[in-house]
């Protein structure tokens, strides 16, 4: 099991985004996860790589690293660095706070970088790149933690369709090779074509499983009426039924 | 040249002072670069005031006693940033506002001090610096102090380089970023109160930052700002003692001022991002 949720419910200043939420995600799959905005994807992961400390419940991950793509990143595009450097910070596994990064390093950096389309661009700075090119340096670094469960918030938007197809592409390699992959997506389609898998959240969980049956009218429409409510004097939450749940 | 050579060769003060501002730059500048890759420019300037009063209570405890007032420094310099650090981490309030609001608490707490003791003019020695009167345990502790510095900025250069960039993807790959923060904190007071010994509280950050902006337009990577920004201050050092030497200036506000010029000229003239580039532009490249 490459993630198992139990019970989980993340917030913020006691209202929850994410609401006793149970998941298991299977070693090796690629799923999708959908749900109107406000619907809690970002918490969810958020919650997974440890930002957010769950306000109750528990969450286990199976994989030793993982990779995440914030929606947001915190990436100061105006400091000096290399897209070279700027990736080899992927390779942080390998080289710890003080290792020293080695020809073969080098070379698997060229290598991602072609992976995702930017042969040539070691020597330009970050601050330098496009939007879409930024991202595609940002999955060139992902490739390069080489991690098993790799987490992705809204990585396709805003992108032009060949970077969008690109990126996509190395996203399928990872499937490929068994990474558990889960990615925060609002494009249905892309979703209805590319991920087997998917995960409908509205703060909780509408339905998890193959695509075609999640994906449902009904289901959506379940979805877009349940995320809407958020109450200032709302009650604390008891669920009897759920206290030994986990 | 005998006016460039002379005074150096002749004198054992000037010697010293050269060697105190030499070791200042060394160690000094690299913090003022990522001091000023951070946007925290502003942050040396509100560590020393909030490492003024610790120096005041040192001099008071001990009087105009390295040890005291250096053990004073840091201390509440540590004390403001462990405390500001942690309150940016974990509560609501920004790194800005909480510097903000505890070094006016300490700055507060030292006046308070100072006046119950009442004031005396070697305090204007903390203000203003000595530069011209180091004695051998003072030069001693700015070696000490700019060693410990570039060997500490040398081992942590990816943490603290990745807390600049993307601290959230360090936040992701390992737990360095609170304990790197807070070491380069250190590192930033260290260098504070190094600096005020020969330049006091209130020019010890200009020679931090100074060289720093100025070798923002000269440098694109880290390595060649690093490389500059030192070049800079130990320029402006050997510049500032010999307009003092010889026209009879304070020799802190000399060397600041000398590191001015430098940043005035390089925001005029240097090649990357200046005003030179901005409004005197080259001809654009066909790709």
């Amino acid at each position: 099991m490459a993630l198992r949720v139990r019970d989980l419910t993340l917030g913020y200043d006691r209202h929850p985004a994410v609401h006793h939420l149970d998941l298991d995600l299977a070693g090796g799959s690629l799923t999708a996860i959908v749900g109107p905005n406000g619907a809690g994807k970002s918490t969810f992961l958020k919650g997974v790589m440890g930002e957010l400390p769950p306000l109750e419940g528990r969450i286990e991950r199976g994989a030793a690293r993982v990779a995440y793509l914030p929606q947001l990143s915190e990436v100061d595009r105006s400091f000096p660095l290399s897209v070279q450097a700027f990736v080899a910070m992927g390779l942080w596994h390998r080289t710890g706070a003080f290792g020293g990064l080695s020809r073969a390093d080098l070379s698997r950096v060229g290598e991602a970088l072609a992976a995702v389309g930017l042969t040539g661009f070691e020597r330009r700075p970050i601050s330098a790149l496009s939007g879409g090119q930024v991202q595609r340096v940002m999955f060139a670094r992902l490739l390069l933690q080489d991690a098993g469960l790799i987490l992705l918030d809204e990585p396709f938007t805003a992108l032009d369709a060949k970077t969008a197809a690109d990126l996509l592409a190395v996203v399928q390699r990872w499937h490929g090779e068994g990474r558990t992959v889960l990615a925060v997506l609002h494009d249905i389609e892309a979703v209805r074509r590319h991920f087997p898998q998917t995960l409908l959240l509205a703060r909780e969980k509408v339905a998890h499983g193959p695509t075609d049956t999640v994906l449902t009218a009904e289901n959506l429409f379940r979805a877009r009426q349940m995320s809407e409510a958020f109450d200032d004097d709302a009650n604390v939450c008891v669920r009897p039924d759920r206290q030994g749940a986990a | 040249m005998s006016w460039l050579i002379d005074p150096f060769a002749d004198f054992a003060f000037m010697q010293r002072a050269l060697l105190g501002c030499l070791a200042i730059s060394l160690g000094a500048t690299p913090v003022g670069v990522f001091l000023l890759l951070r946007r925290m420019s502003l942050t040396g300037d509100a560590m020393a005031h909030a490492i003024l009063p610790g120096a005041a209570v040192g001099y008071l405890v001990a009087g105009l006693n390295l040890g005291a007032m250096t053990i004073g420094g840091v201390a509440a310099g540590l004390v403001v940033a462990v405390l500001t650090g942690a309150v940016a981490r974990f509560t609501a309030l920004r790194e800005d506002a909480s510097l903000a609001a505890f070094y006016l608490i300490s700055l507060a707490l030292g006046v308070l001090l100072v006046s119950l003791k009442g004031s005396n003019v070697d305090l204007m020695h903390v203000l203003f610096g000595t530069v011209l009167a180091l004695d051998d345990a003072a030069l001693t502790l700015l070696c000490a102090i700019s060693t410990v510095t570039l060997v500490a900025l040398a081992l942590v250069y990816r943490p603290l380089v990745l807390e600049c960039a993307d601290p959230r993807f360090l936040r992701s790959v390992s737990g360095w970023s609170g304990p790197v923060h807070f070491l380069f904190l250190g590192l930033v007071v260290l260098n504070l109160v190094a600096g005020f010994q020969a330049l006091g509280t209130l020019m010890a950050v200009g020679i931090m930052i100074l060289p720093a902006a100025a070798a923002r337009f000269w440098a694109t990577s880290i390595g060649g700002m690093l490389a500059v920004a030192a070049c800079v201050a130990a320029i402006s050092s050997v510049a500032g003692l010999l307009a003092s030497y010889h026209a009879g200036l304070p020799s802190g506000p000399a060397i600041i001022l000398a590191a001015g010029t430098f940043y005035l000229l390089s925001l005029v003239f240097g090649p990357s991002g200046s005003l030179a580039a901005r409004f005197w532009p080259r001809a654009h490249l066909e790709a």
